[in-house]
């Protein structure tokens, strides 16, 4: 991947560089506005304008309002089958992760770059983000857990009615497996988002080199590498979207461990 | 052998892994469709565990994927 000899490097487009050329440092700390934080300021105008949009209050929604009131529902359905009624007061944290998530997910891939200079960048393809808000929704899962059930949270370790002598492995096991759970719901996002970022990027380096290279064989794999970044785009789409919604889930699916104790 | 001759071979084998992980996931959702077409009533229904199962085996693809990255470019 690196290997490239030329200006082509598909790991460019992931380096966080501060805006309009001013570094800030206060402290020893690096707090200058990043392209990170410009894409995460971008996402949240997005998302508070949809939300705007769907806050008419009429009784039989116009197309926006339908739009958001379907995205709430949908999240509020989850919810109800994988929590249940006492999951209610958490809807409102997972719908604002889950459209955080799609949201800058689905920026990440839009088609800004036609402008020299705008390509929009991808704040779920960092761990940072992705590991903060795994932890975000861990964290939440062990405050609920321990704030309901007190002590008796760990028999969520000690599946009921096993034998004493498969106890002694299952339980370190059954502790492991649960505190991998951030670690995983945050490396998931981040790799999927990464890796097709990253596809995209050598199939377009390949459509570039193609053109460079002042051959036909070079402009047949231009076009084909062309028809492969559409193919692989509408595939992004798809995991951007699963992939928030997978993480909602997941989340959804903890918040039941903690609140119903299996 | 030198260090990046090694690297390359490294996440070569660790790409493997992400082979295997879409074996896993169409196993996943070909089994999912395979019940849909028995029983088209009870699919709407099971949807969320069909992400979950999606989710669990691709995220082991995910690790090889880390794996090769790994050792591409963290390894000295």
């Amino acid at each position: 991947m690196a290997a490239e000899g030329s200006d082509i490097d598909p790991m460019h487009q992931f380096l966080v560089q501060p805006m309009f050329g001013q570094k800030l440092v206060l402290h020893g700390y690096d707090v200058s506005f990043t392209n990170s934080a410009l894409f995460m300021f971008i996402t949240a105008g997005l998302l508070w304008l949809f939300m705007l949009g769907g806050m008419q209050r009429k009784l039989v929604p116009g197309r926006w309002q339908a739009a958001v009131e379907g995205m709430t529902g949908f999240v509020m359905d989850m919810m109800q089958t994988n929590i249940g009624p006492k999951g209610k007061p958490f809807v409102p944290y997972i719908f604002t992760l889950f459209m955080f998530l799609l949201f800058a997910n689905l920026i990440g891939l839009f088609p800004l770059g036609i402008v020299p200079g705008w390509h929009p960048f991808t704040v779920t393809s960092h761990i940072s983000l992705t590991a903060l808000m795994a932890f975000f929704s861990f964290g939440i899962v062990l405050a609920v857990g321990f704030w309901k059930h007190g002590l008796h949270f760990f028999s969520l370790f000690v599946p009921s009615g096993t034998p004493w002598y498969i106890l002694i492995i299952v339980t370190p096991i059954e502790f492991v497996s649960f505190f991998v759970r951030p670690f995983s719901l945050g490396l998931r996002l981040f790799v999927a988002m990464t890796a097709g970022h990253i596809l995209l990027d050598v199939f377009a380096s390949f459509v570039v080199q193609g053109i460079n290279s002042h051959t036909p064989l070079g402009a047949v794999v231009s076009a084909l590498s062309m028809l492969m970044i559409v193919g692989v785009s509408a595939l992004e789409l798809l995991v951007a979207a699963i992939q928030a919604y997978v993480f909602a889930l997941l989340t959804s699916l903890y918040l039941n461990d903690a609140i119903n104790l299996h | 052998m030198d260090v990046t001759s090694a690297k390359m071979i490294g996440a070569g084998l660790a790409a493997i892994g992400v082979g295997m992980a879409a074996l896993g996931v169409g196993n996943v959702f070909g089994s999912f469709l395979e019940g849909a077409l028995r029983n088209p009533g009870a699919a709407d229904g099971q949807q969320g565990r069909l992400f979950i199962g999606f989710a669990a085996a691709e995220l082991l693809g995910l690790i090889a994927f880390v794996v090769a990255i790994l050792i591409l470019f963290v390894v000295k």
